[in-house]
C-alpha cells in the first residue's frame, strides 16, 4: 500500500492505494468519482478521459500512483461552455461517452491553442477535419459524432481565446 | 429515475418541436448515474473465468491458489455454487421467455458450450483481487469436437422457423422459372460477418440481496421480462425482484436479455451474503453476450426489357448457438419493398458450438437490406437503367409478399426529394468517371425499411393540485431522449406546460413499459399516454360535473379542449386546479395497463388487414484513393417516411446513430472467430473496428413528418431504420466510383486493390 496526494476537482483527497489500482479505479471505486467512465480498461475508447494537471489522459491505462501529488479533473469539476453546448448540439445519446469527449474537447482545445500539431493540420485553422481528427480516440457508438463536432465548433468558434 | 422538465414559458403544442433533452444537464455534468454507479457498505466485486475450450467437460478445477489470494471471499465453480432454477424454454405465451439468452445453468454444470462460457466466479472485496485471483484458478478439459466455423458448415443448413411475429419467408408465382425467363437478371451471393453491439457501457450488475428481496442496479432494454425471469431462475416471486435503471449507456439489443453476468452477479450476492458488483471487461462482454449472426445470402432478380421485376428470390443462411439464439429476419424486407409477381424468400440456419446470436440493431434487415439493395443496384447496372428510376418503377401499391394494403407509404417521395436535395442529377451514370486528384467520387442509394410494431405499455398519470403531472412507467432510457418526447406528448394530452410534466422511468417499481426493442418503445408507451390522458380527463370531467355551478355541467368530453392546464369549452371552462379544489381533492390518478391478450389478437387483425413500416431512401457519397484503395464516405442524406417526428433533435440524432453503424457494418465492422476453436479473437475495442470521429461527415437527415393514420399520433419507431440500406448505399457508391461491385462485407481496401 502506498499513500498518494491527489487534489480531485479542487479538493485534496489522500488514498493509501496498491500500485496496481488504476487512476480510473482509484477515483470510481475509492474517491465515489464517478463521471470519468470505463469503456474497455484499455485505452481503445476514451470514456475515462480526465484532465491531469491540465492535460487529457486515458484513465484507464495511468496508475494512480503515478498521480501523487497531481491536479485531477473530472466531468464533475468541469464548469465549461462546451457542456451547454452539447446539450444545445444533442451532442450525445445514452450520455456514457459523454464525460470522456467533454474532458478530452477542453484538452484538445488547450493542445490546440499551444501550438500542437495533428496529422491533418495545416494552415486552415481549427475546423471540423482537425477536430474530428484530434477527437478520434474518443468513441460514440450512438454516433453523436455530428453533434460533438458542432459543439466544439460553436464554443472554439465564439472563444475569444 | 426522476426528471424535472426544465422551466419555460413555453405553451402547447410540443410534439414536433425539437426541445433539449431534459436529462441533458445531468449527462454533461457528471450527474447521470449508471448501474456500476452505485455503491453499498460492504460491497465485494466479482470477476469472470471463462471457458478456453469450445465444447467439453471441465475434468478439473483447481481454485486453491484463487482462495488462497488475501481478501478472496470466495470463488464459485460448478463444484460449489448454489445451483439455480434452469431457464424457462422459450414459449409465445410468455413472451418473457425470450430473456432465456442461453439454456445452460451456469456453474451448475461441469459441461462448456462455448468458448468463454463463465465457469467460475471470484468473489473478493476490491476489483483489482477479484480479476486477479480469477486469472489463478486453474481448469482442465475433456475436449469434445467442436462445429464452429460458420463458412464451413453453411452448406449444411436446415430451413429456419421464423422469429415470432416477424415473418421473413414468402412464395408467390414461380420464382426460379421467372429468372430463367428473364431477359435481364443477377443472381448475386453476399456474405456478412459477425457483428458485436458495443455499447461503450460494458454491462455491470450490482446485485444486492435484503432476505429473498433482490435489488439490481443494471442497464436493462426490458425491464419486465428480465424480472420475471430472474424471479424465476432464484425462485422468487416477482414482486420480490426490483431492478433499477435509470440510465443505460447504450444497448443496440445488446442488453434485451438475461446473459450470464447479471444471474451469476446474483447467485454470488446470494451465496456470500454481500451486495456484489460484477461489472464485465470489454472482453468479457464479447464472450458473454451473444452478437449478430454471420450470414451468407443470395438475391437473384430477373427484369424484363423495361426494368419490371419479374423475379425475386432472397435466401439467407445464418447461425444460433446450439445453446440458444433464434432466427433474424434477414429475408423479411424483401416481403415489402418491390412489385414483383413472382417471389422466393428462404431462410436456412446451422447450430454451431457458439455463443447464442441476439438482436443487434434491426436484425435481420440490417444485413438483408445489404443483399437485396445491392442486388438492384446491380440490376440498375446490367440494363443501363438510373438505380432510382428502377425503384420508382417498380414501387409497389400492395404489400408485395402478403396483398395487404401499406397504411403509409412514401418511397417515392422520399427518393425525390433525397435526388434533389444530393444533387443526383448531377451524377455522371458511369463508373468510375468522377475524380478528384488521387481520388474516384462515386455516388450510390439503397432503401431502408423496418416493420412499425407495437408492444402493451402500462402507463400511470397523477394530477397534482398545483397544476404538476406525474408520469410513471418503467420504460427505458438508453438514449433515444424516452422522457424527454414522452413529456411532450403529456403536456399535449394534457395541456399543461412541458415544465409542469414530471417523467418516472426506469424502475420495475413504476407500471411495466414495452421493451425498447424492435423500435416499438416511444409508440408503445404514447399509446399508454393518450389513454391514460382519456382517462384522466375523463375522471376530471366527472368530478367537475357534480360540482354545483361547474361551467362543465352536462358537457362532453368530446366537446372540451385540454389548454391552459384546464378542460375547455368556448362557452366556459375550468382549471385542474379549480375542479380539484372544487371536489376535495389534492390529486386524481389514472391508470392505464392494457390486456395483453387483447393486444394479441389486434396485432394479429392488423397484420392481415394491412402492412406498416417505416422506410427511407439512403443516399451516400464515397470517395475511393485509386491508389491505395482506401475509402472515405464524404456525405450522406437520409430521408425518411417515419410518420410523425415527435422531437426532431433527438430524432435526427437517432436516424444519424443508426447512419453512423451502418456505416461501420459497410467497411470496418467485424467479430472474427478463429475457426479452429471458436475464440472470438477481437474481443476489444481497439480490433473491432466502430466508426471513430474522423471515419464521419456532415450525416444529413430528412423526414417527410406525414403522420401514419394507424399509429399513436401517426408515429414510427426511428430506431432501427436508420441502419437499414446503409452498407448497400456505400456498396452502390463504391460500385460507381471504382466500378467494383463487393459482395462481403465489411468493404476493406483490399477488396478493392
Amino acid at each position: 500500500m502506498t499513500l498518494i496526494r491527489m487534489n480531485v476537482n479542487g479538493s485534496a483527497k489522500s488514498l493509501e492505494i496498491e500500485p496496481r489500482v488504476s487512476l480510473l479505479d482509484a477515483l470510481r471505486e475509492r474517491l465515489g468519482v464517478t463521471g470519468p467512465k470505463k469503456g474497455c480498461d484499455q485505452g481503445a475508447c476514451g470514456a475515462c478521459t480526465v484532465l491531469a494537471d491540465g492535460r487529457r489522459i486515458n484513465a484507464c491505462l495511468a496508475l494512480a500512483i503515478q498521480y501523487d501529488g497531481c491536479q485531477i479533473t473530472t466531468i464533475e469539476g468541469v464548469d465549461h461552455p462546451l457542456q451547454e453546448a452539447f446539450v444545445r448540439h444533442d451532442g450525445f445519446q445514452c450520455g456514457y461517452c459523454t464525460p470522456g469527449q467533454i474532458c478530452s474537447a477542453i484538452g484538445m482545445l488547450s493542445e490546440y491553442e499551444a501550438g500542437m500539431p495533428s496529422a491533418v493540420t495545416d494552415s486552415g485553422g481549427l475546423g471540423e477535419a482537425e477536430i474530428r481528427e484530434r477527437m478520434s480516440g474518443n468513441v460514440c457508438r450512438c454516433g453523436a459524432y455530428n453533434g460533438i463536432v458542432g459543439a466544439i465548433m460553436d464554443v472554439a468558434g465564439s472563444d475569444a481565446r | 429515475m426522476s426528471i424535472q422538465t426544465e422551466t419555460t414559458t413555453d405553451t402547447a403544442p410540443y410534439v414536433g418541436r425539437p426541445v433539449e433533452r431534459l436529462d441533458g444537464p445531468a449527462k454533461v455534468s457528471g450527474q447521470a448515474r449508471f448501474a456500476a454507479e452505485n455503491h453499498y457498505p460492504d460491497m465485494a466485486y466479482a470477476a469472470l473465468v471463462h471457458a478456453t475450450i469450445a465444447r467439453g467437460r471441465i475434468a478439473a478445477i483447481d481454485t486453491a491458489a484463487a482462495c488462497a489470494v488475501p481478501d478472496v471471499i470466495a470463488v464459485l465453480t460448478h463444484e460449489n455454487a448454489p445451483a439455480m432454477i434452469p431457464a424457462p424454454k422459450l414459449s409465445l405465451l410468455d413472451l418473457s421467455t425470450v430473456a432465456s439468452a442461453t439454456s445452460v445453468n451456469y456453474l451448475a454444470t461441469d459441461e462448456v458450450h462455448w468458448n468463454g462460457q463463465p465457469v467460475a466466479v471470484v468473489v473478493a472485496e476490491t476489483w483489482e483481487t477479484a480479476r486477479h485471483a480469477a486469472s489463478l484458478v486453474d481448469l482442465s478439459y475433456e475436449e469434445l469436437p467442436a462445429v464452429v466455423d460458420f463458412a464451413a458448415e453453411a452448406p449444411n443448413a436446415v430451413p429456419e422457423r421464423s422469429m415470432p411475429l416477424m415473418p421473413s419467408k414468402a412464395d408467390k408465382g414461380k420464382a426460379a422459372q421467372a429468372l430463367a425467363d428473364a431477359p435481364f437478371s443477377v443472381d448475386l451471393q453476399f456474405s456478412t460477418p459477425p457483428h458485436n453491439h458495443n455499447a461503450i457501457e460494458p454491462h455491470a450488475t450490482t446485485a444486492v440481496w435484503d432476505g429473498d428481496q433482490l435489488t439490481l442496479h443494471e442497464p436493462a432494454q426490458n425491464i419486465p421480462w428480465l424480472r420475471k425471469h430472474l424471479a424465476k431462475r432464484f425462485g422468487i416471486p416477482e414482486e420480490a425482484v426490483r431492478i433499477i435503471s435509470p440510465f443505460v449507456g447504450g444497448a443496440f439489443g445488446g442488453k434485451s436479455r438475461a446473459w450470464p453476468g447479471v444471474l451469476i452477479a446474483a447467485m454470488a450476492a446470494r451465496a456470500t451474503g454481500r451486495p456484489v458488483r460484477l461489472a464485465l471487461t470489454r472482453a468479457g462482454v464479447y464472450h458473454t453476450v451473444g452478437g449478430r449472426t454471420p450470414s451468407t445470402q443470395r438475391v437473384a432478380l430477373g427484369a424484363d426489357a423495361q426494368g419490371k421485376l419479374t423475379a425475386l428470390i432472397h435466401t439467407s443462411v445464418s447461425r444460433t448457438g446450439r445453446v440458444g439464439g433464434m432466427a433474424e429476419p434477414i429475408t423479411a424486407a424483401s416481403r415489402h419493398l418491390y412489385a414483383v409477381p413472382n417471389i422466393h424468400l428462404s431462410q436456412r440456419s446451422v447450430e454451431l458450438d457458439l455463443l447464442s446470436n441476439t438482436f443487434m440493431r434491426a436484425p435481420g434487415e440490417a444485413i438483408g437490406t445489404f443483399a437485396l439493395e445491392s442486388a438492384v443496384d446491380e440490376l440498375a447496372w446490367r440494363m443501363g437503367m438510373d438505380p432510382i428510376a428502377l425503384r420508382m418503377l417498380n414501387e409497389p401499391d400492395r404489400d408485395p409478399a402478403g396483398g395487404q394494403r401499406f397504411t403509409h407509404r412514401m418511397l417515392r417521395e422520399a427518393y425525390t426529394r433525397g435526388a434533389e436535395n444530393f444533387g443526383w442529377h448531377q451524377r455522371d451514370p458511369r463508373a468510375g468517371a468522377r475524380r478528384d486528384g488521387p481520388w474516384l467520387v462515386g455516388m450510390g442509394v439503397a432503401t431502408a425499411y423496418h416493420p412499425s410494431m407495437r408492444m402493451p405499455a402500462s402507463v400511470t398519470l397523477r394530477l397534482h393540485a398545483d397544476g404538476t403531472v406525474v408520469m410513471r412507467c418503467g420504460m427505458h432510457e438508453m438514449g433515444m431522449g424516452s422522457a424527454t418526447v414522452q413529456a411532450q406528448i403529456v403536456a399535449d394530452e394534457m395541456g399543461v406546460p412541458l415544465a409542469s410534466v414530471h417523467v418516472e422511468y426506469g424502475d420495475s417499481d413504476l407500471p411495466p413499459s414495452a421493451g425498447a426493442i424492435g423500435s416499438v418503445q416511444t409508440a408503445s408507451v404514447a399509446a399508454g399516454v393518450i389513454a391514460a390522458s382519456t382517462m384522466l380527463k375523463r375522471s376530471l370531467l366527472t368530478l367537475a360535473r357534480r360540482a354545483p355551478g361547474s361551467p362543465l355541467r352536462g358537457r362532453k368530453l368530446e366537446d372540451l379542449q385540454a389548454r391552459d392546464s384546464g378542460l375547455h369549452h368556448p362557452d366556459g371552462g375550468q382549471t385542474y386546479a379549480e375542479i380539484l379544489s372544487a371536489a376535495g381533492r389534492d390529486h386524481l390518478e389514472a391508470a392505464f395497463k392494457p390486456s395483453m391478450l387483447g393486444f394479441v389478437a389486434r396485432m394479429a387483425i392488423d397484420s392481415r388487414r394491412w402492412v406498416t413500416g417505416a422506410s427511407g431512401a439512403q443516399f451516400c457519397e464515397v470517395r475511393v484513393n485509386a491508389d491505395t484503395g482506401e475509402i472515405r464516405v464524404s456525405r450522406w442524406l437520409g430521408v425518411f417516411d417515419v410518420g410523425t417526428v415527435i422531437n426532431p433533435r433527438t430524432a435526427a440524432s437517432q436516424l444519424r446513430g443508426g447512419i453512423i453503424m451502418g456505416i461501420g457494418a459497410a467497411l470496418s465492422e467485424q467479430t472474427l472467430i478463429d475457426g479452429r476453436t471458436g475464440r472470438i479473437m477481437n474481443p476489444s475495442l481497439s480490433e473491432y473496428h466502430v466508426p471513430v470521429h474522423a471515419d464521419i461527415p456532415h450525416i444529413d437527415v430528412d423526414w417527410l413528418n406525414e403522420p401514419d393514420p394507424t399509429t399513436p399520433l401517426g408515429m414510427h419507431g426511428i430506431g432501427e431504420v436508420g441502419i437499414t440500406g446503409v452498407a448497400a448505399a456505400v456498396a452502390n457508391a463504391i460500385r460507381h466510383a471504382t466500378g467494383k461491385r463487393v459482395v462481403d462485407l465489411p468493404i476493406t481496401l483490399d477488396k478493392l486493390l
